[in-house]
Parts: C-alpha cells; sequence; structure tokens
C-alpha cells in the first residue's frame, strides 16, 4: 500500500507558520500545513479569507510574508516547482479565440501530455466531446471550466491546486471534479483544492484545513455596521 | 508521463501567438494604416515640393513606424495577462525567458515586419532618392527588432497595472530616442552622401546585447509584476 511509507518520505508539500500580507495588511495564516502524495486537501473560507492569494503562493508566484514552504523536504522554488504542478485559477488561462481543442493542444505543448491521454480524450473526459471545434469565446462559463479542468488533466503533474474547481459547475460537473480528483488521488497525486464551502469533495473524507484572514483584514459583521448606525462613535461627535 | 520538449513548447507558442494574430488580422491591420496615414498627412500638411519632402523623409518614416509599433506594444502581454495564460507560461517548466523571446518575435514579426515591408511605399510618399529606398527598409530591419525587445521589458514591468498606456509611453520613448537617432541618422548621412556605415553598426551592436539581455529582463520583470 502506498499509505504505509507515506511518514517516512518526506511530505509533498508542508507549509510552517506561512503567512501572507500585502501592504502590511495580512492577508491569511499563520497556517500550518502537510500534503502528502495521494491525498485530497481542502481548504475552507469565507469570501476574502484569503484562499486564491494562499494558492499564489503554494504556486511560488507570490513570495511569502514569513513562514517557510518546503517541496519534498527541500525549500520551493518555482523552478523546481513547475514541472510538476498544474495550476488552475479563477482566470482560465484559455484563449478565447481559439477553439477548445486548440487550446488543450497548446497546453499539451508547453507541459507535456500524461501518458494515456491526448488532447482529444481529455476534452471527453470532461464531458465536452461535442465542442472541440467551438472556440471557447462560445462556451458558457461552465464548459470553460471544464476545458480548463481537461488542461489540467492533461498535463503530466502530481500536484493540482485547483481554486474555486466547483464554481459555475452543475450537479453533474461537480460530480466530474470529485470523480477527477479520485482518480487522481488514486494514481497518487495529490490536490489542494479552494472552497468556500458551498460544495465539497464528496467522496472519502478529505483533510480541510480552515482559513482565516489575518486579523487587521476581518471585515466588520453585519452586526457591528448595524450596532455602529445605532451609536455613533465618540470620535463623530 | 510525458514532458514536453522546450523547442517543442516554443513552437507550440508562436504556433498559437500567430493564429491568435490571424484570427484578428483586422487589428493587426492598425499599425500599417497609422502609419501609412501619418506619412501621407505630410505631403499634405507641409507642401508637394520633393526637394522639402525628401529633406524630411528619413526622420518622418522613422517617428511614424515608431509611434506605430508602440501603439501595438501594449498589446503584447496584455490579452495574456487578462485571461490568465501568463500565470500559465510563468509556471510552465520551460526558461520564461525563452518563451517570452518567442513571443517577442512573433510580435515582431506580425507588427514590425509588416511596417518593413511598406517602408519602401511610405518611402515613395516622400520622395526618397535611389539609396534610400534600400537603405530606410535595411535599417529599419535592424532598428524595429531592438525597438521591440526594449519595448517588451517596459510592458512587462507596467503589465500589472490598469491603464498603464501613458506610464508605458513615458517609460518607452527615452530609450526609443537613441534608435531613433541611430537610424534616421544614418538614412540622413546616407543622403547627404557622408558615410553612413558608423551608426548602422552600433544599431546593430545594440540589438545583439538586447536580444542577449531584453528577454531576461522581461523574465525578470514580469515575475515581479504577476506578483
Amino acid at each position: 500500500m502506498p499509505n504505509s511509507d507515506l511518514h517516512e518520505r518526506p511530505a509533498l508539500l508542508q507549509a510552517r507558520a506561512l503567512t501572507f500580507a500585502r501592504n502590511d495588511e495580512p492577508v491569511f495564516g499563520p497556517l500550518d500545513f502537510v500534503l502528502h502524495g495521494g491525498e485530497v486537501v481542502l481548504i475552507e473560507g469565507d469570501n476574502g479569507a484569503g484562499k486564491t492569494t494562499l494558492l499564489r503562493v503554494l504556486s511560488g508566484l507570490l513570495a511569502p510574508t514569513s513562514g517557510e514552504i518546503t517541496l519534498r523536504g527541500e525549500p520551493l522554488t518555482l523552478a523546481r516547482l513547475s514541472p510538476q504542478v498544474a495550476l488552475l485559477s479563477h482566470q482560465s488561462g484559455l484563449k478565447r479565440e481559439l477553439t477548445a481543442i486548440e487550446n488543450l493542444r497548446f497546453a499539451a505543448g508547453l507541459l507535456g501530455v500524461r501518458s494515456g491521454l491526448s488532447p482529444t480524450s481529455a476534452l471527453a473526459g470532461v464531458g465536452l466531446d461535442g465542442y472541440a471545434d467551438v472556440p471557447v469565446r462560445q462556451l458558457s462559463a461552465g464548459q470553460r471550466k471544464r476545458v480548463a479542468l481537461a488542461r489540467v488533466l492533461l498535463a503530466p503533474v502530481g500536484l493540482w491546486l485547483l481554486d474555486e474547481p466547483y464554481a459555475n459547475l452543475d450537479l453533474e460537473g461537480i460530480r466530474l471534479v470529485n470523480r477527477l480528483l479520485e482518480n487522481h488521488a488514486n494514481r497518487g497525486g495529490s490536490a489542494l483544492i479552494t472552497s468556500h464551502g458551498a460544495y465539497a469533495y464528496t467522496s472519502g473524507t478529505p483533510r480541510r484545513i480552515p482559513l482565516r484572514p489575518g486579523a487587521a483584514n476581518r471585515q466588520p459583521g453585519i452586526d457591528n455596521l448595524l450596532n455602529a448606525g445605532a451609536e455613533p462613535s465618540g470620535a463623530m461627535q | 508521463m510525458k514532458a514536453g520538449s522546450t523547442l517543442g513548447a516554443c513552437a507550440a507558442l508562436v504556433r498559437r501567438d500567430l493564429t491568435l494574430v490571424w484570427r484578428r488580422r483586422g487589428d493587426a491591420a492598425n499599425p500599417i494604416l497609422f502609419a501609412l496615414i501619418v506619412v501621407a498627412l505630410f505631403p499634405l500638411a507641409i507642401g508637394p515640393e520633393p526637394e522639402q519632402l525628401r529633406r524630411i523623409a528619413a526622420g518622418v518614416v522613422f517617428v511614424a513606424v515608431l509611434l506605430a509599433g508602440l501603439l501595438a506594444l501594449d498589446t503584447l502581454f496584455r490579452g495574456d495577462h487578462e485571461d490568465g495564460s501568463l500565470e500559465q507560461l510563468v509556471l510552465s517548466p520551460h526558461p520564461l525567458s525563452l518563451m517570452l523571446a518567442c513571443k517577442i518575435a512573433v510580435h515582431w514579426l506580425t507588427t514590425s515586419l509588416p511596417l518593413i515591408l511598406v517602408a519602401p511605399l511610405l518611402g515613395e510618399l516622400m520622395h526618397v532618392d535611389a539609396t534610400l529606398r534600400w537603405l530606410l527598409p535595411a535599417t529599419l530591419l535592424l532598428a524595429t527588432p531592438l525597438l521591440s525587445l526594449i519595448g517588451a521589458v517596459c510592458v512587462a514591468l507596467t503589465v500589472g497595472m490598469h491603464r498603464s498606456g501613458m506610464l508605458l509611453a513615458l517609460l518607452v520613448l527615452p530609450l526609443y530616442v537613441p534608435v531613433l537617432i541611430f537610424g534616421a541618422g544614418a538614412c540622413n548621412a546616407a543622403q547627404a552622401g557622408l558615410p553612413f556605415l558608423a551608426p548602422l553598426l552600433w544599431l546593430g551592436a545594440a540589438l545583439v546585447l538586447a536580444l542577449v539581455l531584453a528577454p531576461l529582463a522581461c523574465a525578470a520583470a514580469l515575475r515581479i509584476s504577476l506578483s
């Protein structure tokens, strides 16, 4: 079983006391977590909790303000990470003027192809077999998400960083994401996915990491706002 | 699992960018139209005397080509930044500077090369003499890649900002001025019967330097812009 030697090898991705601040305002953290091979971890947090920022930090696009990230026991750098990571972010990374298959062919040329897959079969794998020659600009938001998922599926990498993979998808699409994640984990791949909690990874019991905004970034709750209206503060008088 | 080769990735990127330009070929014609209009307006504005036009021909064509290039410069990374493909490019396992060099090459090929091809026509509008008929396109062939490479570094620095058009022009123009002086200077010298090889060699040397350094600077600038 691959699980037996999990704890003898260094973790795939490990964060220690990770924080990120933008203009001295903490966005998230401090955060500690470990991601092993073959594991799917769900990062849960409300809007503005810093989920997207966390994924950008973990993908090496942003440098953390403090704390450290290690990849297989050694400090994470973009050069070491890039051959083994696929990122799905809010911007699809797809060209609107190109067709779905042209976008995937480009991704295949750039990143390579997972053995046993081709752009065509990846597109079929996300339930878009009839849409190969449709320009992406004519696809719906959910269909675009599926094409972006096909790109992630196609890349020959072990680590998926998926930012809100469930957004814009219908029920069938959510099941599809869960199926893709399950297959990926069974192959020994790992994934970090973010969600604001409305949908959840349903297969098995994934580990969840709650993400709370940094103290200074915490927005006043609706109750505070209502109270503030009722009792004028001293500064206003 | 099969990882893509760097050469294959470059080919895929070049093919994609060329396809994109072809799909938006209406936009791609804008720089040529702009340069044609600017140059065609000069004889109307200052009068049709060939002698007078000939004297300012090299300068006018150079300025028109330079400004047309500036118009198209913003499109180099803007679209890729907006739809997230720049992020994917940075995360790809290939050297970013090489990928960007490919992008700059395609950009030059699709915006500047057409301008060089219409340069003889632009020259004809300004009544250039026989020497300039070949020297003008030849000088542009040296100068425009240099302009593209310098411009790309500045675009990479400003790509993360909203409405960076004015800032880009302010950053780029001081760097474009030496290229303009050497390029138009070589043409003017040739027209006056003076030796013109030295400014051309300077342009060539600067181009070689930019070919090596600009993609590296571009990659560094882009990583800053994305963070």
